[in-house]
């Protein structure tokens, strides 16, 4: 089922949580909605889902499959809808949890009892939990709660299936083994699938396609490693994962890092800690002086770092690189970047090659 | 150790001397006047007692009493749970004045809320000349005991609803619609189950305030005998009349309730705290 979202506007009192926004989802995937909060992006899920509504006056619209949907309420748009805090019926067991979804269907389409007995223990087996069935909520951990939320969500078979921050409650480790699990069953149920997360790594790592969200509107939308390479916004660069940012101006089309903020002309390179290389001798194009302050060898990549025009920089590199060209604390370097990225004032990129 | 054992006994003395204090109080001021209420009720004997109960009027106030209390208990119990659900669950324009209109009863004295009846039903009142038409009697009347004791009692159910249901959020809510429940079927299914013993404990208190209330419905009631006068007003007639034997076995039946309700009320808590746990 293929979702469309256009030109959907959403406000609370005076807040935008939502500012004309168009999204295309495809059927089939697994497509995550990334964000630091307030951004809109559970404000968007819920309106998909039916639980909240499109600004009235508005021509925003929501459809499933090319028919639009956005007058049904959420009891008839039959989509999952998987809570960050689970939202299990706290009076009923595991079992009746699960079968809550069939057992309010109309009479005419409610399965028989055998059936929907063994629909629920079919969905257990699927989240591997069968043995829990006669427990309550209150008696299971964290994860074990969201496996049931998912079950119970999958139950009415679902066109879409939409989970707001579904491990956002959960600790790292559960969370990590949790989201590996999601990919998993999203590979073998392939249900359209729309999770929401403030957290760059779980999307890029969980998610088919990464919808990008910020101050209400989508600031990018594109596969993982596209648009980790290619961030088409300050914004985007920033929030995906760790940056150095250099302030400088441009100077004859060029730009010159002197470390004081200009005015008009003002420029910000930023680079990726890996993408930063330390030399001893200044290079052809970019490359800018700087002191290291520390060194850290612990872990996968030995951590450096530096201070330049008077704000910290920081530099990963593989062990095998530092060996070669070790560097101490105190000793002048100097810093090329291989891939940056280079934005105006107006925070687009500007096409600028090293 | 020394210190500890000497501040040990310390403390033993007072928590003896505060239960003491606290067993007096109470001795004094609850278990005395029940013990009196019935050695007054029995003092002539059970056969006087159960003649008292059983004579006409008395069984019309009871039966009064039981008739208010059926119509006014759950005419509030459905009041209340919609009144806590609007504001526990949604944020809308008016929901704190609404708010404060809940507590309403509990603020005003139940004497000013029968007066207020009376101004707008009574003969003279606003409704008065257009009621009297229809030959309808509201003021001294069965209909004017209902009205004041749904007013006393509104908040009680209410009251014991709002915070239960705002601590609870409406998530399960939202997960039952989304799973393709109707608004019925979801209040029936997810939220009554999960309010059942605060609802339940709300009801016996309100029950317990319908069968009891004085103020209010005293001043619509107008003192019919064998028509308008409920069980605690029947006692207020019998003692007026220093028929102290009768009204004290009528008063027997109202502390009764009382002890009943108690017993209940503490039922519900334990099976709720359980429930909880």
């Amino acid at each position: 089922m293929s979702i469309s979202i256009r030109q959907v506007s959403k406000t609370f009192g005076a807040f935008r949580a939502l500012d004309g926004v168009n999204l295309e989802v495809p059927s089939g995937g697994l497509t995550a909605l990334l964000g630091p909060s307030g951004s809109g992006k559970t404000t968007l899920l819920r309106i998909v889902a039916g639980l909240e509504s499109v600004d009235e006056g508005t021509s925003g619209e929501i459809l499933f499959d090319g028919q639009p949907v956005t007058d049904n309420p959420v009891n008839r748009r039959q989509v999952g809808f998987v809570f960050q805090h689970y939202a299990l019926f706290r009076h009923m067991t595991v079992f009746e949890n699960v079968a809550f979804g069939l057992r309010v269907k109309p009479r005419a389409q409610r399965p028989s009892q055998a059936e929907i007995r063994e629909r629920v223990q079919e969905l257990l087996r699927l989240v591997q939990l069968e043995q829990l069935a006669q427990r309550f909520p209150s008696q299971l951990s964290g994860g074990q709660r969201q496996r049931i939320a998912l079950a119970r969500a999958l139950a009415i078979q679902p066109r879409v299936l939409l989970l707001d921050e579904p491990f956002g409650a959960l600790d790292a480790q559960v969370r990590a083994e949790l989201r590996r699990w999601l990919r998993h069953l999203h590979d073998t149920i392939h249900v359209t699938s729309i999770f929401v997360t403030h957290d760059q790594e779980e999307a890029l790592e969980v998610a088919d396609r990464v919808v990008v969200m910020n101050r209400g509107r989508i600031e990018q939308v594109g596969e993982p490693n596209e648009v980790f390479q290619n961030p088409a916004t300050e914004f985007v660069m920033k929030f995906l994962g760790d940056v150095n940012v250099f302030h400088g101006r441009l100077h004859n089309a060029e730009p010159v890092f002197t470390g004081e903020p200009a005015a008009g002309d003002a420029v910000r390179l930023l680079v990726r800690p890996h993408d930063l290389t330390v030399q001893m001798q200044p290079g052809d194009g970019v490359s800018l002086q700087a002191r290291v302050y520390r060194v850290l060898l612990a872990g996968s990549l030995v951590k450096i770092e530096l201070t330049s025009q008077g704000r910290v920089v920081q530099v990963h590199v593989p062990h095998e690189t530092y060996r070669a060209t070790p560097v101490v604390a105190g000793q002048e370097v100097y810093l090329v970047p291989k891939v940056s990225r280079l934005y105006g004032a107006e925070a687009e990129a500007i096409e600028y090659v090293i | 150790m020394k210190r500890g054992k000497g501040r040990n006994r310390k403390g033993w003395l007072a928590n003896a001397a505060l239960c003491a204090a606290a067993l007096t109080v109470i001795g004094a001021l609850v278990v005395l006047p029940l013990g009196v209420i019935l050695a007054e009720a029995f003092s002539g004997g059970w056969r006087l007692w159960a003649a008292s109960v059983a004579e006409p009027e008395a069984r019309g106030a009871i039966l009064l009493t039981l008739a208010v209390t059926a119509l006014a208990v759950p005419l509030n119990t459905v009041f209340g749970v919609a009144a806590a659900w609007a504001l526990a669950k949604f944020r809308f324009r008016g929901r704190s004045l609404l708010l404060t209109l809940v507590d309403l009863p509990f603020a005003v004295s139940p004497v000013i809320a029968g007066l207020i009846f009376v101004l707008v039903f009574g003969r003279s009142g606003w409704f008065g000349g257009w009621l009297a038409e229809r030959g309808l009697k509201v003021i001294f009347g069965t209909p004017g005991i209902v009205l004041a004791t749904l007013f006393v009692t509104f908040p009680f159910v209410a009251r014991e609803l709002i915070p239960l249901m705002s601590e609870q959020g409406s998530e399960e809510e939202q997960a039952a619609l989304s799973l393709g429940a109707s608004g019925w079927k979801t209040f029936f299914k997810v939220t009554l189950p999960n309010i059942k013993w605060g609802l339940l404990y709300g009801i016996i208190l309100c029950n317990a305030r319908a069968m009891g209330e004085f103020g209010a419905v005293s001043v619509v009631s107008g003192h019919i005998r064998g028509e308008t006068l409920t069980l605690p007003l029947h006692v207020e007639v019998l003692y007026n009349e220093y028929n102290f034997t009768a009204a004290f076995a009528c008063a027997s039946l109202l502390a009764g309730l009382a002890v009943v309700t108690i017993i209940l009320k503490t039922v519900v808590e334990l099976k709720g705290a359980r429930d909880a746990a």
